[in-house]
């Protein structure tokens, strides 16, 4: 068997779990004022200061959610309703390729009036139109709310130039958002370089467990919450915080942290011999997303004319577990709007699997993957397109 | 073998793959993205809804199987609705599901299934598959009441040869008692009985959605003169009676009922009830589910709707053309409906009925 989805969640670290299993089953609410609550409100306290000094920025700056798809709906929306407050500023300039846990939030305020989409275009590899941002910016800033481009794209593997969208919102002021799920751990993320105003981040991608993340907000930056309740993380997010769960993150973001050059190595020279050996197993596939400068796990690739869930589902049966993008567009297969956006048509677009490495990956992934693929290849293209059948019939 | 399971969300197709399962085949579970809504959302009710999708992936994971989506909406779209449309523009009364049997279940999905290296497909439908001198043959479910051989009827030899029908021997109340032993919480599932892509069960209104109107007249058949206007031919089918909306009485004092429909000039022509009577029906498109067409003279069993009454008729004609004469004359037989002819209770094949006469 070869897991090939670390993109879509991990293996849990074997020292997060041995965490786990010697914190669960305590009562601990970091809100109670007896003892069991004051060891729970060290255990958050000591997470939030480990994660803070991992990346370079004060404790104050971590709030505990539930994963990464809350903390991108909280900086989304929190930060334009807090800033629509200040005065009207309606555009939300998001890049085109996010994940859907920041551009549907983002589309949600659009669709109820209170905010303007507007997507920053992508170029044939997926890397955000600097040059078409500072136009935008310099022609009509005073219009725009906050600008959200996630670090690295969890489908294509594409590294944004995040420091250089930074620096050009600073000059306008205005707060740029990004969400780091996919590359806190596998990418440097230095926060005291690179003066984002907020940042999502996710436990289970990084080998901690599922409903736990963090939203990074800058000092000064203002939120609206979106839970309300019990007043937890100074009334950003209501709800007991998981104590056991922030522990988990801690230990998690500290590791991939201080293993993040030699696992880079590691998985991204695995990655390489990967794209070598799919490229010479089947000759056309087209290798997506930039080349270079992407996630060390990620490859991602269109086999032309073959349908990304025939493929998937062929491998499956082999043992080989693939994903055709984002898990969560799993269900009835469309294009991947961030193939879309990157100018691919909507067959090859349909035709395209995401391979991801990860901390258990190794060789022998490779070689199962390998055996495997040319005949589910063929095999998804002799049986052609489900819905594009008249595209199809051309290939 | 490795079996390509249809799970529509409901009780029957639930079984039918457990069924499969069972009998140690490899099995893979897949759900049919159908009919679409406007806003692109799947299905409104019926076999197509997110819920029923929630509740065959549930299915798929108490069995312990892969489970897949297909969308086949676009082609479902193309083939299904769109005919159905085009049908009833044209004074036809088609059977919906019986296109979507003929071109997408054990068509489309088995083209692609086997494509993919699938020896079968399975279904919930309650027929029967018996294996007759090397060729499969296909028979009435044991449940009459749940027998849906009619609308199998437009598999071709091949297409049979290549599907299984589980549920065949076993009755509908079988299936719940075994679905409920079996822990598949579908047991309870109520039936759905209409038309899958047609919202609130209300086909007129859909249609009169989907077909311009056009005004046309209502001609007694019997004195030749006009009695009524109507806004749209498409609305009427052979043997209703209801919603004519004469004006007055005809001047036999008999009830009227429409007997034909002019599409070409909008003309509904009605009649007193002994005109619906025929015995000779005319049907196109054969296809012989039992391998071969029945020889002119034989004696057989015609059904003209899913839970019609099988009717004795002799063969007078087979060729691309089939004509039958029943031994006692029906009523209300509209061209559109499936002709399928059976020794039986198993079924030879059929065709699409181009017109009936006395």
């Amino acid at each position: 068997m070869a897991y090939l989805d670390h993109a879509a969640t991990t293996t849990l670290l074997p020292e997060v779990k041995s965490l786990l299993i010697e914190q669960l089953g305590a009562a601990l609410n970091p809100s109670s004022l007896h003892e069991s609550g004051r060891k729970a409100r060290q255990l958050v306290e000591e997470a939030r200061e480990r994660i803070a000094k991992a990346l370079k920025i004060r404790p104050s700056e971590i709030y505990f959610t539930a994963g990464g798809t809350e903390a991108d709906n909280v900086a989304i929306k929190g930060i334009h309703w807090a800033r629509q407050r200040e005065r009207r500023r309606p555009q939300l300039l998001i890049s085109a390729v996010e994940h859907h846990a920041v551009l549907d939030p983002a589309q949600w305020l659009a669709e109820r009036g209170e905010a303007e989409l507007v997507l920053i275009p992508v170029d044939s590899i997926g890397r955000i139109d600097l040059e078409w941002l500072e136009r935008k910016l310099e022609k009509d800033s005073e219009s725009v709310s906050m600008i959200s481009v996630m670090w690295a794209n969890n489908e294509v593997g594409t590294v944004q130039p995040i420091n250089e969208v930074v620096l050009l919102a600073a000059k306008f002021g205005i707060p740029v958002h990004s969400d780091a799920v996919q590359a806190i751990g596998t990418l440097p993320v230095d926060l005291s370089d690179i003066k984002l105003s907020a940042l999502s981040a996710s436990g289970h991608k990084i080998g901690a467990i599922h409903g736990v993340g963090f939203l990074m907000l800058r000092t000064g930056v203002k939120v609206d919450p979106i839970l309300h309740g019990g007043n937890q993380e100074r009334d950003v997010r209501s709800g007991t915080i998981n104590a056991v769960g922030a522990q988990a993150l801690a230990l998690a973001v500290e590791l991939v942290i201080r293993n993040q050059t030699e696992n880079f190595n590691r998985i991204s020279k695995l990655r390489d011999d990967l794209v070598k050996r799919v490229k010479s197993a089947v000759p056309d596939a087209v290798y997506n997303g930039d080349p270079i400068n992407r996630l060390p796990g990620n490859a991602h690739f269109s086999f032309y004319g073959a349908e990304g869930d025939a493929m998937l589902m062929l491998l499956d049966a082999k043992g080989v577990q693939v994903s055709t993008g984002s898990a969560c567009s799993v269900g009835i297969p469309q294009p991947s709007h961030v193939l879309i956006a990157m100018g691919l048509d909507p067959v090859r677009a349909k035709s395209s699997l995401r391979f991801s490495l990860g901390s258990t990956s190794d060789t022998s992934d490779i070689d199962f993957l390998i055996s495997a693929l040319p005949d589910v290849v063929s095999r998804a293209r002799r049986a052609g397109m489900v819905s594009d059948t008249k595209v199809a019939a051309q290939v | 073998m490795k079996v390509l399971a249809a799970l529509s969300g409901g009780v029957d197709s639930a079984v039918a793959a457990s069924r499969m399962v069972e009998q140690g085949h490899d099995v893979t579970a897949v759900h049919l993205a159908l009919a679409r809504t406007h806003d692109g959302q799947v299905g409104s009710r019926g076999c197509c809804t997110p819920l029923d999708a929630r509740d065959a992936k549930r299915v798929a994971d108490v069995l312990g199987i892969p489970y897949y989506v297909w969308d086949f909406s676009e082609r479902f779209k193309a083939e299904v609705i769109d005919d159905f449309i085009d049908e009833y523009a044209s004074g036809h009364t088609p059977n919906p599901c019986v296109r979507c049997n003929e071109n997408i279940k054990f068509a489309a999905v088995l083209e692609r299934g086997l494509a993919l290296g699938f020896d079968a497909i399975a279904t919930g439908h309650h027929a029967q598959i018996k294996n007759e001198s090397n060729q499969k043959q296909l028979y009435r479910s044991v449940d009459s009441a749940k027998d849906q051989s009619y609308v199998l009827s437009v598999l071709s030899a091949q297409q049979l040869s290549h599907s299984m029908f589980p549920l065949g021997d076993v009755t509908k109340t079988q299936v719940r008692a075994e679905a409920a032993a079996k822990g598949l919480l579908v047991a309870e599932k109520p039936e759905s009985y209409d038309i899958c892509f047609i919202p609130d069960n209300d086909t007129a209104g859909w249609l009169n959605k989907q077909i311009q109107p056009k005004v046309g007249q209502v001609i007694d058949a019997v004195t030749g003169s006009a009695i009524a206007s109507h806004d749209g031919a498409h609305q009427f089918t052979v043997g209703q009676r209801r919603g004519l909306h004469l004006d007055r009485p005809a001047s036999d004092g008999q009830p009227r009922y429409v007997f034909n429909v002019d599409t070409k000039t909008q003309t509904v022509f009605v009649g007193p009830e002994t005109l619906l009577s025929v015995t000779r029906i005319f049907a196109d498109r054969p296809k012989w589910t039992c391998g071969s067409a029945p020889e002119v003279g034989s004696e057989v069993y015609v059904q003209l709707r899913a839970h019609g009454e099988p009717l004795a008729a002799v063969v007078k004609q087979i060729d691309d053309q089939i004509e039958v004469e029943l031994r006692l004359p029906t009523r209300s037989v509209a061209p559109g409906q499936t002709l399928a002819l059976y020794d039986g209770n198993r079924v030879l094949g059929s065709g699409t009925i181009t017109k009936s006469s006395r």
